[in-house]
């Protein structure tokens, strides 16, 4: 498989001016000279994309993914090393970004198919294609100025594709205009996959690398930290972005004037314990002590889970009686057991909750106080992993043997003789 | 994992070509073709991007023409107003207010102003081009040269709807041009557009550093126009001045003529007004008093002005590959400083 994209050892050295002097007086007043700090936005980058494959690039805010691409785009000049690009190339780092308002849709589609190297013969050529995906037909001839934002992008993007590069690098900008059009714009990558094309995303958004890419490289302080398949990628990227040790205990303090408080709470999960995440479908364990001066016979545990977004994914039912406990005095240790968590990739924050049971006092709240991860090494996303089945069957009467294992509801519409058969 | 479609026969061999900073694909090359990013400025790879894309040359060349005069009643009458406003200053200053008795000389101040229009639209416009269209600069790569090269084509543009008034007026008045030297104005042009091209590269990229020379240029620009012979005549100094044998000024004549400007501006003179000399009787003078000589330009023959034209085109070529590698190097950096 030969290799589309080649980084050889590049750096790209940044100058941060302590105060930058543009001016001729300025820099005369200081003698030339400007004070700055070096800033290594890549540092000894080498990296290898083969041809048709569908690359993501993780990594938070100025970890040196744009400046990677930038880079291999030709838009800046590394300090150092080499950059061997095969085939013809097209950049998407902003839609529309040669657009001028003043001109009509027509005439920008000319400039922009120019600029990102089509010859007038090919834009015409193509013409058609692009204002056909923009669905922009009335519009073409009105001035972009007047265009809503939505078609401005959806312009953009047309041409865009519609260069039908060797290599397409995108830059976070496969989100756009309406579903629909989302719809079409991935159908479009697809179709580039398909056709072998090279592409070559970044991202900080988890599930686009996932579901696109082939392998996935994960930058930090412009340096390569790991270059695998996404679910593992992804998971560095996670460990990376939240600085966490993944599972972890914590203390807290103890009873504080009430008659019952919680202490530490530890969260395990399931699965080897040399992996500091779970996947999905293994146990959790959440372990919290409990401290208490006298007997509470009548408490209630809780527990609820929040994702990194703060949105609350779990809270256990507060009136479910398997969440009753009696806690003697001096306390003990409260488990709660999580057979199966269904849960995909992310961090989860546990909060844990003594209340009781006939009254609505709290003894105590313990509002995220530990966290657990899980990283998904399949490339199912979304939130939750729902138990699935998928069978196939025919339409015909003739079918016998197979059961299927979808509910009655398909059944009777599908297959008229089902009832027979079975009967 | 290649599916192979568009792949080039396996015979095809590669294609390897060396570009500094720029990366340009051109579809419809061959796939197999090997682009190398690195730190290095390959001259004779930009001079070969810039003439694939000469589509985009001239798309940006109309782009920036109709986004001038978009929406405007008059449109391109505009492109016209601010030469023929510049045209009537200098008459009325020169020849009613300061009685200057050079015949035509409305002609004569157009044939030199045509060449400064030129020069002095590209050059003011090319320095601040890259600045201002940071939003392409930073996000889509290209030969950013050819921004500043649109400018100079929006000012050739400009330079011909001038040629066709100037014509007309030429008619109107009866000039009659010296036929011999018109056939040398090609050459004149072409030195302009290549030195001009030269100095608007350059100019376009050292304002993304510094900003102030934006500022510098306008202040220079008119040191210049006032040190090249356009609303007054070479021969007003060299040639006809009082103190026309001054030693200093033989050396003089060949620092002036340093200024390419002057002998391009001087063809367009000597083509277009059509006379090296007039003669003029002082009004009241006494009967029979012969009417003084008054020298305009030089009385040299075709093909010096050729060599002399000759010379700054070699000169400007000279300048125009500096500047792109002084372009290549600073350009590096573009979207880092915009």
């Amino acid at each position: 498989m030969a290799v589309a994209i080649e980084v050889t050892d590049i750096s790209k050295q940044f100058r941060l001016y302590n105060e930058k002097h543009t001016s001729l007086k300025e820099r005369v007043i200081h003698g030339g000279k400007m004070p700055f700090t070096p800033f290594w936005a890549l540092r000894d980058v080498n990296v290898e994309i083969n041809q048709g494959e569908t690359f993501g690039i993780l990594g938070r805010n100025g970890c040196g993914k744009s400046t990677l691409l930038k880079c291999v785009a030709g838009i800046l000049k590394p300090t150092t090393g080499e950059i061997k690009v095969r085939g013809s190339l097209a950049a998407m780092l902003e839609l529309g970004a040669g657009f001028q308002p003043d001109l009509s849709g027509r005439d920008n589609i000319y400039l922009n198919g120019s600029l990102l190297g089509l010859s007038r013969a090919d834009i015409t050529k193509r013409f058609d294609d692009i204002v056909a995906f923009a669905e922009l037909e009335e519009f073409i001839d009105n001035q972009v100025k007047f265009y809503s934002s939505g078609m401005y992008v959806r312009l953009g993007f047309a041409v865009a594709v519609n260069v039908e590069p060797d290599v397409l690098l995108v830059d976070e900008v496969l989100a756009v205009g309406d579903a629909a059009f989302q719809r079409k714009c991935l159908d479009h990558v697809k179709k580039f996959q398909r056709e072998g094309r090279t592409i070559v995303v970044v991202s900080h958004g988890a599930d686009t690398i996932r579901q696109n890419c082939a392998r996935a490289m994960v930058m930090n302080h412009g340096k390569v930290i790991t270059v695998d398949e996404p679910g593992e990628a992804i998971r560095v990227y996670l460990a990376d972005l939240l600085g966490v040790g993944t599972l972890e205990g914590s203390e807290s303090g103890g009873i504080q004037g009430n008659v019952l408080a919680i202490g530490a709470v530890l969260a395990e999960h399931g699965g080897s314990g040399l992996r500091g995440h779970m996947y999905p479908g293994e146990s959790l364990t959440v372990t919290a002590e409990l401290d208490s001066l006298a007997p509470v016979p009548n408490a209630m545990a809780t527990i609820a889970i929040h994702d990194d977004q703060n949105e609350l994914v779990f809270a256990s039912d507060p009136d479910d009686p398997a969440c009753a406990i009696e806690v003697p005095e001096g306390g003990g240790i409260v488990r709660f057991l999580f057979p199966d968590v269904p849960l995909l990739d992310g961090t989860y924050s546990v909060s844990v909750g003594v209340r009781s049971a006939t009254e609505t006092a709290i003894y105590d709240w313990k509002d995220q106080v530990t966290k657990f991860e899980v990283a998904n090494p399949g490339r199912a996303t979304g939130r939750v992993r729902l138990p699935l089945d998928v069978s196939f069957h025919l339409r015909s009467t003739g079918m016998t043997g197979e059961v299927p294992a979808v509910g009655a509801e398909f059944a009777p519409l599908a297959l008229p003789g089902w009832e027979e058969s079975t009967a | 994992m290649s599916l192979g479609i568009d792949k080039p026969a396996a015979s095809e061999p590669d294609q390897v070509s060396s570009i500094g900073g720029s990366t340009r694909f051109v579809p419809g090359q061959s796939h197999d073709r090997i682009t190398i990013v690195n730190g290095k400025v390959q001259l004779g790879q930009r001079l070969k991007d810039l003439w694939i894309n000469r589509d985009l040359l001239m798309l940006l060349v109309r782009t920036e023409l109709k986004v001038k005069y978009k929406d405007s009643v008059l449109g391109y009458a505009w492109s016209m107003l601010n030469p023929a406003l510049v045209l009537t200053i200098y008459y009325v200053v020169f020849k009613i207010i300061a009685r200057n008795h050079q015949p035509n000389f409305a002609i004569w101040l157009f044939a030199g102003l045509l060449v400064w229009n030129l020069f002095n639209g590209a050059a003011m416009g090319a320095t601040s081009v890259v600045v201002g269209k940071a939003g392409i600069v930073k996000k889509v790569a290209f030969p950013r040269e050819l921004l500043a090269l649109s400018v100079v084509g929006v000012a050739m543009v400009l330079f011909a709807i001038q040629v066709v008034v100037l014509i007309a007026a030429m008619l109107l008045f009866g000039i009659t041009p010296a036929w011999s030297f018109i056939a040398i104005l090609p050459l004149a042009l072409i030195a302009l557009i290549v030195f001009t091209g030269a100095l608007s590269i350059f100019l376009s990229a050292v304002n993304v550093y510094l900003r102030d020379t934006q500022h510098l240029t306008e202040v220079l620009l008119m040191a210049w126009f006032w040190g090249t012979s356009i609303v007054y005549t070479y021969g007003t100094i060299f040639l006809s001045g009082y103190q026309k044998n001054h030693p200093a000024l033989k050396w003089m004549q060949y620092v002036y003529l340093v200024n390419p400007i002057t002998p391009i501006a001087m063809t367009f003179q000597r083509a277009i007004y059509g006379k090296t000399q007039y003669s003029y009787l002082q009004p009241g003078s006494a009967a029979g008093t012969k009417p003084t000589i008054y020298h305009v330009l030089p009385t040299w023959g075709v093909g010096t002005y050729a060599g002399l034209l000759g010379a700054v085109l070699v000169v400007s070529i000279g300048l125009f590959l500096l500047a792109l590698i002084v372009f290549g190097r600073l350009e590096g950096n573009f979207a880092e400083e915009l």
